[in-house]
């Protein structure tokens, strides 16, 4: 039973953001409402939110995510968001970079700097981030596969521009086990792939305090078809891995998992979307204390960055989608996310534009500055529907882990990684995914603007360009590094680094830091590594 | 941990199941009373690094449920391995999807490397693809393109029309 005075002083020692926490005709509002003995907001098993205060004290960030063309671009970008008052940058790398190939691979044609930044050696980092102080600013960082190799990028430009490395504060995804699962962005197989994660979480505890260095994922499992019962299961599974994998590293679970964090995606079935944002807090803050010995509350208190469902989005009369964007965002408000980034009304048809990309953040402001949902946390806790679907999804959830923890005698990374390699996670996602297709196919489902009230469709708004000639300046300057670069380091580097990859006891980020500033490409040190733990191809099957 | 797997051979493995379920879509001579050809034979694949494979597997499916035979390359596809998977294969249609921004470079490259292997099997295109690209893709040699929002019955037409015209 949650004890109301611990939170009523947690609550009072919380700072109070400026505003009127009462509704239009002036009733004055509680931070939070409940009977006696009611589970309550920051305290254990904080299904109302991490916080006592929410959003009282703090809004959730507004972290749009962008990145395109390249380094230069983006660099101006971020100029442009720093000057404006911003003080978060997010980094969308390129489809090749984030494959750890370089601009000049075969494979990479046509994809150089086209859905995010291309970054092939530090040099591209250097100027990614010039005249940027790194010790001021937070970076959150979308890369898993090639996540090690860019991250040691960036503490090699912290170094060499004198931040001290406990300064470098930010965000890597470095989620490797949905890769397999879902967004499929993987290079190596699971097992090396998972060590490539945990000597970042290692490193990240010895020496950068400020980072965090996973953010476990659901989003891409919700986006590949499955229902938000399985994102929840599988992302939450998939973060319990990573906390078995580290502490089997050796750290103590109270030494890295404050700095965990999740990513869930709001989809559009408004409730049970933020069921399974308080259904997700509740599970994880129970495992954390009762089968992992978490002791700091921090290590309990699931905090997630949450981004509406891309996949949710029509082609067909585009415009409707900001309807759609504004019902995902508030579910993930109401769910009570710590950051939140609103897809643009046009990303059905291409990267979105300038002012698609505005719609979407002032969405963010209309709910936080107008409608009054931020006064009060958890305000659906107590509703019988969301509670009975929360504990409902718990259940659910709960029946995927005793799966896995069969499967993996005990483990649950053992678990998850025996279900990536017979492709069991894939094929319960496809099976999804074509139960939905189905279901719109039967009409049992109707999309507006997909099979039904499908009159009215103008056509096209306008859509974004990416400037082909990105491409071949980024070969360029490739070329250019390649010409200047001491080649006799380069080859030690990579020699050195596939040596630490055949000896597991050995953490890879000094050595991935030390190629860096050689400027070893990603593709150098991504195919270095690969010469020593191998592909991976998944098991196609439809 | 780890570091004690070995590479593995690089042609991923394919799937060649069955069609099920439902009767085979056959090509009927127009008016023939007699002879009714196997059922359609389709490749399909992710091509460049794009992994959003969420369609294509379901596009598999309806495709499979419909009576075609689906060979599915899945991810990560060169338009050469396309070019030599459908000599391999023999198949009468081509599917390629892409969410990466990349068609107007790699579909004329699928169709590119096809046609340096001496084949003209049609390309079938599926992804996020803006209407305003698809009169230059349809230039390039693709036969038709499929955007977000397809119905089965559209991807079934069209991709059984589309090989029935090869035939």
């Amino acid at each position: 039973m949650a004890d109301r005075r611990l939170w009523q002083e947690e609550y009072d020692r919380s700072p109070r953001r400026r505003a009127v926490f009462e509704t239009m005709s002036g009733i004055p509002l509680e931070p939070v409402y409940g009977p006696e003995g009611a589970e309550l907001p920051g305290q254990f098993p904080y299904t109302r939110g991490p916080y006592a205060s929410m959003y009282r004290s703090r809004l959730w960030t507004m972290r749009q995510f962008a990145g395109f063309g390249t380094a230069e671009d983006t660099n101006r970008r971020f100029k442009d968001l720093l000057a404006s008052g911003g003080n978060g940058l997010s980094t969308a790398f390129d489809m090749p970079t984030l494959l750890g190939r370089d601009s000049d691979d075969p494979l990479a044609k046509g994809e150089v700097g086209r859905a995010g930044v291309a970054v092939d050696t530090l040099a591209d980092m250097e100027t990614l981030f010039a005249g940027i102080d790194l010790g001021r600013v937070t970076t959150s960082m979308t890369i898993n596969s090639a996540a090690a190799v860019v991250m040691a990028m960036y503490v090699a430009v912290g170094d060499r521009s004198g931040v001290a490395r406990r300064e470098l504060g930010g965000t890597i995804q470095n989620d490797i086990l949905k890769e397999y699962q879902a967004q499929k962005e993987y290079v190596f197989p699971p097992r090396p792939s998972v060590r490539l994660v945990t000597d970042l979480i290692r490193f990240a505890s010895a020496e950068l305090p400020r980072w965090h260095p996973v953010s476990v994922s659901g989003y891409h499992i919700r986006e590949a078809g499955s229902t938000a019962a399985q994102e929840l299961a599988f992302t939450l599974a998939n973060g319990f891995a990573y906390v078995e994998a580290a502490t089997a590293a050796g750290l103590g679970v109270d030494e890295f998992a404050p700095r965990l964090s999740f990513f869930f995606n709001a989809h559009i079935d408004f409730f049970e979307e933020i069921a399974k944002y308080r259904a997700a807090r509740r599970i994880y803050a129970r495992w954390m204390r009762d089968r992992y010995g978490a002791t700091d509350p921090r290590s309990m208190q699931l905090r997630f960055h949450t981004q509406t469902a891309g996949v949710s989005l029509t082609a067909q009369q585009p415009e409707v989608n900001l309807a759609r964007v504004a019902i995902e965002a508030l579910a993930g408000v109401l769910g009570g996310t710590q950051s939140l980034h609103t897809d643009s009304y046009d990303e059905a048809l291409a990267l979105p534009t300038e002012k698609a990309a505005r719609l979407a953040l002032r969405t963010q402001q209309v709910i936080a500055e107008e409608t009054g949902v931020v006064h009060v946390a958890d305000p659906l806790g107590g509703s019988w529907f969301v509670e009975a679907l929360t504990d409902e999804l718990e259940r659910r959830a709960e029946d995927v882990f005793s799966h896995l923890l069969d499967v993996g005698s005990g483990s649950m990374l053992e678990g998850v990684l025996a279900c990536i390699e017979d492709g069991w996670f894939c094929s319960e996602i496809a099976d999804a995914a074509y139960r939905f297709q189905s279901k719109l196919a039967s009409g049992d489902w109707v999309q507006v603007g997909v099979n039904g009230y499908t009159d009215g469709d103008d056509g096209q708004p306008p859509i974004l360009y990416i400037d082909p000639s990105v491409e071949a300046r980024q070969l360029e300057k490739l070329a250019a590094v390649k010409r200047a670069r001491d080649d006799d380091a380069v080859r030690r580097c990579l020699e050195r680094l596939a040596r630490e990859a055949a000896d597991p006891a050995v953490n890879l980020m000094p050595c991935l830091i030390d190629a860096a500033k050689c400027y070893v490409t990603v593709g150098e040190a991504m195919h270095a590594l690969e010469s020593v733990f191998g592909t991976w191809f998944e098991r196609s099957f439809v | 941990m780890t570091g004690d797997v070995p590479p593995r051979d690089r042609e991923p493995p394919r799937d060649r199941e069955p069609p099920r379920d439902r009767e085979p879509v056959r090509d009927r001579e127009p008016g023939g009373a007699g002879e009714e050809a196997p059922p359609l034979r389709v490749l399909l694949a992710k091509v460049g690094l794009d992994g959003h494979d969420r369609g294509l597997r379901v596009v598999a499916r309806v495709l499979r449920d419909h009576g075609f035979e689906v060979v599915f390359a899945g991810l990560r596809q060169s338009p050469e391995a396309i070019a030599a998977a459908v000599a391999q294969e023999d198949v009468d249609v081509v599917g390629v999807s892409m969410h990466n921004g990349a068609h107007l470079t790699l579909a004329p490259a699928v169709i590119e490397a096809l046609r340096r292997a001496g084949l003209e099997t049609p390309v079938v295109l599926g992804g996020i693809v803006p209407d305003v690209d698809v009169p230059r893709l349809k230039e390039a040699g693709v036969a038709a393109v499929l955007g977000p929002g397809a119905s089965n019955e559209e991807v079934v037409a069209t991709v059984a029309a589309a090989a029935r015209r090869a035939r």
